[in-house]
């Protein structure tokens, strides 16, 4: 009888959670029409947005699912950019399906090789240690300029119609949908993921990594896991953004850009696919308005943002919103 | 051997600006357990006093290092009592944001308040020119920033073995709960070494000015610094964040002197090789 039970809730949770995913890629899907619409003139804005959505996700890969603090995660992103641009200037790699296929595959061998050296400690090393890769990163990025165009950027991507038929134009319209549908396909496989034994694995692993190993399952191995799937999600977001802007400059692989992508993060809530979404698109629109209206004190006004999300909304916005829905839910019982 | 020398000289002189900025973020981070990224912005701010102490008001170098060094903390309390009191015993994660917030306020304001260009501090005439050792002459602020650093080391070796408040002190960094309950006054302590901390940000950040030139992304820029040196020395510990400044001051200074072309890369190369073979730093007591 009990066991009937608990495959009864199993099965209604998996089916709210199938529901929930639905309702995510109709949110996306609709919130993305809505800005195709508002914002017809400003489409570079909103494919950028999609690029760092992409980052932020794979940051919460990472930091949401699995506690890994880290302040470098652009060098994922930057290496899939890189390896996107590299592809399509050095090798005539040119369509941009396979493009984004080379950035997914740089960004997970850079997730590989960050997740091998970042996993070897805890706490504040392991920060210490994000912080050191994501610099590396930089400067090799900034030395290897015969390869990378170094502080010049990698210039000169051309990537070819979409499928042969959508040509990348000047609006940046098919960049815009290109963008949407990728990030929409990798939100649905990351739902699954997220969900599936090896996502509960990672958060058990966030939560008491001492209990995982007694329970015979080795922390490091699944974190490293999660660490290439969080590159190829980077990598795609990097690719993506070199495919639109057509060029790839080194602030891609920036300590700032680590930063305001964890910032993003904790702004919409960690451990959540759907806060990493909000918080992306609360804070560019911010940094859009903000520094469009006043760039001299930009800087501050983030500052200051960031310091009221940790005094008032430690959870993050759509943390905070879901707890407040939640609790609705429960009294209304 | 001029290069050898010049390069020894150099990165002592620079390992000490780093020894005595970073010692503070040690000890606080050590003793509160917090990630305070804003810890070069109070340097920042130390340097900007001073800079307007004796450019603007025409004060001496002595009283300018003075002033900067109490309006720093009379500027830092409000910021503690304010913030940093509701992230005491929070998430790493939380700490690095707030503190990050906290620093690209102090920029923005920096930025506004005395504009983008570069602030000098000048420098007395007994500091400036150089000293001839006989075979080799220096100058003499590089003597100066050496002996500032190495008197900070001593005198913080003393407070902190010597005296009862160091005994306090050692007694919370290893158990705030127990030492409180042995009738320490550890929020006297907390506040007392946060002052200390900030006014020793303060005072390296006027020494240093001439090896880290203060303008307004100087918290940014070096914030990622300090915090690496006293994660490589071991929260906490003198010796360790002495041994990690020189160590890393050397490796820095040797690589710009060398290969400049390659910039910080072997900087942090060695902080991944250091950090990975003794991930709880040098002289590590941080659980």
């Amino acid at each position: 009888m009990a066991t009937m039970n608990e495959a009864a809730t199993a099965l209604a949770a998996g089916r709210r959670g199938l529901g929930r995913d639905l309702a995510g890629l109709a949110v996306i899907l609709v919130l993305a029409a809505i800005g195709y619409l508002l914002f017809p003139n400003n489409l570079a804005l909103l494919t950028r947005i999609t690029a760092i959505a992409l980052l932020v996700l794979s940051l919460d890969l990472v930091t949401g699912y699995c506690g890994v603090a880290t302040l470098g995660h652009a060098a994922l992103f930057g290496s899939g950019a890189y390896a996107a641009g590299i592809a399509a200037v050095h090798f005539g790699i040119t369509d941009p399906l396979l493009m984004v296929a080379a950035g997914i595959l740089g960004g997970a061998l850079a997730g590989l090789a960050c997740g091998i050296v970042i996993l070897r400690a805890h706490g504040l090393p392991q920060l210490v240690l994000s912080i050191a890769l994501i610099h590396l990163f930089h400067e090799f990025a900034n030395k290897a300029s015969s390869w990378t165009g170094g502080s010049d950027g990698l210039a000169g991507i051309a990537p070819d119609p979409l499928i042969g038929l959508f040509a990348f134009d000047l609006w940046g319209r098919t960049a815009y949908v290109f963008g949407v549908v990728l990030l929409a396909i990798v939100f649905v496989l990351l739902r699954l993921v997220v969900r599936s034994p090896f996502g509960m694995l990672c958060r058990g692993i966030k939560e008491d990594p001492i209990r995982i190993r007694a329970m015979g399952a080795s922390p490091t191995i699944a974190l490293l896991k999660m660490y290439v799937i969080s590159g190829a999600v980077a990598g795609a977001g990097g690719a993506l953004n070199a495919v639109s802007t057509q060029v790839v400059a080194l602030d891609s692989l920036s300590f700032t850009l680590s930063a305001e992508s964890l910032v993003m993060l904790v702004l919409g809530g960690t451990g959540s696919l759907f806060g990493a979404l909000t918080g992306t698109i609360v804070f560019m629109f911010f940094e859009d308005l903000v520094s469009a209206a006043n760039p001299f004190h930009w800087l501050t006004m983030v500052g200051a943002l960031l310091i009221a999300v940790v005094l008032f909304t430690p959870k993050g916005l759509y943390g905070t919103v879901a707890a407040i829905l939640a609790r609705r839910r429960g009294a209304g019982r | 051997m001029q290069t050898i020398f010049s390069i020894a000289v150099d990165a002592l002189a620079y390992g000490m600006v780093l020894f005595v900025i970073s010692i503070g973020l040690s000890v606080t981070l050590g003793l509160m357990r917090v990630v305070n990224l804003a810890h070069g912005a109070f340097a920042m701010i130390g340097g900007y006093i001073a800079s307007y102490a004796a450019r603007d008001l025409g004060l001496g170098y002595g009283a300018a290092v003075l002033i900067a060094v109490f309006g720093t903390i009379v500027i830092a309390i409000p910021i503690e009592r304010l913030l940093y009191r509701r992230i005491y015993g929070q998430p790493e994660l939380t700490q690095v944001l707030m503190t990050i917030g906290i620093t690209f306020c102090i920029i923005g304001i920096a930025n506004y308040v005395f504009g983008p260009t570069l602030k000098t501090i000048p420098l007395p005439p007994s500091l400036e020119g150089s000293a001839d050792l006989g075979f080799r002459s220096i100058a003499v602020h590089r003597i100066f920033a050496i002996v500032c650093g190495l008197a900070v080391a001593g005198a913080l070796w003393f407070a902190i073995e010597k005296t009862a408040f160091g005994v306090k002190l050692r007694a919370a960094v290893d158990n705030a709960a127990m030492a409180a309950a042995l009738g320490v006054r550890t929020e006297v302590v907390y506040a007392v070494s946060f002052a200390v901390a900030v006014g020793l940000a303060a005072f390296g950040g006027v020494v240093g000015a001439e090896l880290l030139p203060v303008e307004p992304y100087y918290a940014l820029r070096y914030m990622v610094t300090f915090l690496v040196v006293v994660s490589v020395g071991g929260a906490g510990s003198i010796p360790g964040a002495l041994a990690a400044c020189l160590l890393l001051g050397g490796i820095d200074t040797t690589g710009r002197y060398l290969m400049p072309e390659f910039g910080e890369f072997f900087f942090y190369l060695a902080v991944i090789a250091i950090v990975c073979v003794f991930p709880r730093g040098l002289a590590g007591r941080m659980k």
